[in-house]
């Protein structure tokens, strides 16, 4: 725990980070992969990312066609004994619609496996099919993940726990296996911009990770200061931020961009439709890629996108959503790479020109 | 310009991204802002003061009181729990949209044939509801404020059943960086509900009038 602290108030460390859904990438018949090849697709890219140093490969559930990972820290565990680095996150894991003892457990077991790697990223989800799925009701949607962060927060002492609710049965001194090494698995809050969400993250001591999928970065910086204050008024030492955000990495602007374009909206619209969206436009696009959340672009475009958005959030840690869409595997696999060697060496190199220049 | 004194006080009645991009615009505006959320004050206070400065928090009665000009951005499942007295003789607001997410089916709570605003104000009998500010996003609504006139100006649809609140809301959409655009009755309001072609619109007054009126 004392570990933990001395942590928090070190110097700021870098941490970058990649995204996946699992979605189903497009082979050259114009056809779709299959959910397993797609895992294993996510597992070699994984493999790639950590050979090339890259700090954290997330994973986020879903329970729908177009993304074949319903079960983060099973691929994770796959990932887990061929890498040596790479921190295994899930991004999210919706704990809403999970029971937070198997959570737990689920997630110390990747833990042992990973020799201390694995980290949750707990949330709400933006997604809603977990709900039926696992017979939970929508409405219960807040109390829910109110009540199972709180048990799960009591879990993570790794102490005996009691702890009673209205949404899943009571624990009487409850001890759950197995226990980490390090005594604490790694936990954040994956947060999309309700205020109430962030309060709470503070409230728990879990550091956040803003999932800015639309707009102008800059708009949470408030969101940042909400986040600090709320840490301050719960007596607790803030956290590096991070941030998550798609994108696509192309050789050149004009290239990632008529490449991205057709993915994206693939993968927008299908949300849209279950949400009442209209299609998104090539307007809406060339928005979002040059003043709003979609990092698109050759390397230096990419890199110069990311150092802005962590210089105005004054976050340490980046994850890209790299395979947005139907992107191809040859693509998905080149975007870690460049994302590996150019992208995060560049950004580094921009943020420290920064901070040498407020010396 | 009106004088800031002269423009009447906000009330909003909800605190999560809707509600505070609202308070956030309006303050910009040079609005008096009051919310509240479902809570105490004190449970919001923090979160007002930092993303939306000048705003203060109350309770939803105070608010529902001593506003002007009370906004819906509370998730629409809630509207039962509206101060239905504090309200009466109100001009209100109606930005909420349906998310079966966290409000469930759309039949449990409101009439097939009846648009979600008419709904509000068959519940809100004494208040004078308007729809407006609902079919954009709240990021849209926060990055896409532009002073009137300007290239590449938004704009938001109004529904409403009277010419005059009608008229205080085009003046509040303009003043808050809008172009506004009526669209006719609150039965008309439901061209602007989700799943249809208006929803989610962030485009021009030309742009948008088209997709309504196709």
């Amino acid at each position: 725990m004392s570990k933990k602290s001395t942590k928090a108030n070190a110097k700021p460390k870098y941490l970058f980070g990649l995204d996946s859904f699992g979605d189903l990438a497009a082979l050259p018949d114009g056809s779709l992969m299959t959910h397993a090849a797609a895992i294993r697709q996510v597992v070699d890219e994984a493999i790639l990312a950590d050979q090339l140093g890259v700090d954290a490969i997330a994973l986020g559930e879903h329970h729908r066609s177009e993304y074949a990972i319903s079960s983060p820290e099973t691929v994770l565990a796959g990932i887990a004994t061929r890498t040596k680095n790479i921190l295994l996150a899930s991004g999210v894991t919706v704990l809403s619609s999970d029971d937070p003892v198997r959570v737990f457990e689920r997630f110390a077991t990747l833990d042992a496996l990973s020799n201390g790697r694995a980290q949750v990223i707990l949330g709400r989800g933006s997604f809603t099919e977990s709900f039926p799925l696992f017979g939970y009701d929508l409405r219960d949607y807040n109390e829910l993940f109110e009540e199972k962060i709180d048990l799960f927060s009591k879990l993570l002492t790794e102490k005996p726990v009691s702890w009673s609710g209205n949404m899943r049965p009571s624990l009487d001194q409850a001890d759950v296996y197995p226990k980490t090494e390090s005594g604490r698995l790694q936990t954040l809050v994956g947060v999309g911009g309700s205020p109430q969400s962030i309060v709470r993250a503070a409230a728990y001591d879990f550091p956040v990770i803003l999932a800015i999928i639309g707009g102008d970065p800059a708009r949470f910086a408030p969101y940042v200061e909400l986040y600090k204050k709320s840490v301050k008024q719960f007596g607790h030492q803030a956290h590096p931020i991070g941030v998550h955000s798609p994108g696509y990495i192309g050789e050149t602007d004009e290239e990632a961009a008529r490449l991205a374009f057709p993915y994206f909206k693939t993968a927008m619209d299908r949300v849209g439709r279950t949400r009442g969206w209209t299609p998104m436009t090539r307007q809406h696009f060339i928005d979002e890629v040059e003043s709003g959340s979609m990092y698109v672009g050759s390397p230096e475009t990419v890199a110069k996108k990311i150092a802005k958005t962590m210089s105005v959030l004054g976050a340490s840690r980046f994850d890209l959503v790299y395979g947005f869409g139907p992107v191809p595997a040859e693509a998905r696999l080149r975007m870690v790479e460049l994302y590996a060697t150019e992208v995060i060496p560049r950004v580094r190199q921009l943020l420290a020109k920064e901070a040498d220049g407020k010396k | 310009m009106e004088k800031n004194s002269s423009l009447p006080t906000l009330g909003i009645l909800g605190a999560g991204k809707l509600g505070i991009t609202l308070a956030q615009l309006a303050r910009r505006a040079g609005y008096q802002v009051m919310m509240a959320a479902s809570g105490s004050p004190d449970k919001i206070a923090l979160t007002v003061e930092t993303l939306a400065p000048g705003a203060s928090a109350r309770t939803s009665l105070e608010v529902a009181r001593r506003a002007d000009i009370i906004i819906l951005a509370l998730p629409l499942s809630k509207f039962r729990n509206l101060p239905r007295a504090e309200l009466s003789g109100k001009l209100v607001i109606d930005a909420m949209n349906h998310w079966w997410a966290v409000d469930g089916p759309r039949h449990d709570i409101i009439p097939d044939d009846r648009s979600s605003s008419e709904a509000i104000q068959d519940f809100l009998t004494d208040s004078r509801v308007v729809k407006a500010l609902s079919h954009m996003g709240y990021h849209h609504l926060h990055d896409y404020t532009r002073t009137a006139g300007s290239a590449n100006r938004r704009a938001i649809a109004i529904a409403s059943d009277t010419a005059a609140d009608a008229e205080i809301v085009v003046r509040l959409i303009d003043r808050l960086g809008f172009d506004p655009l009526p669209i006719g009755s609150l039965s008309a309001g439901v061209k602007l509900e989700p799943g249809q072609p208006a929803f989610g619109a962030n485009l021009s007054l030309e742009e948008l009038n088209q997709l309504i009126r196709a």
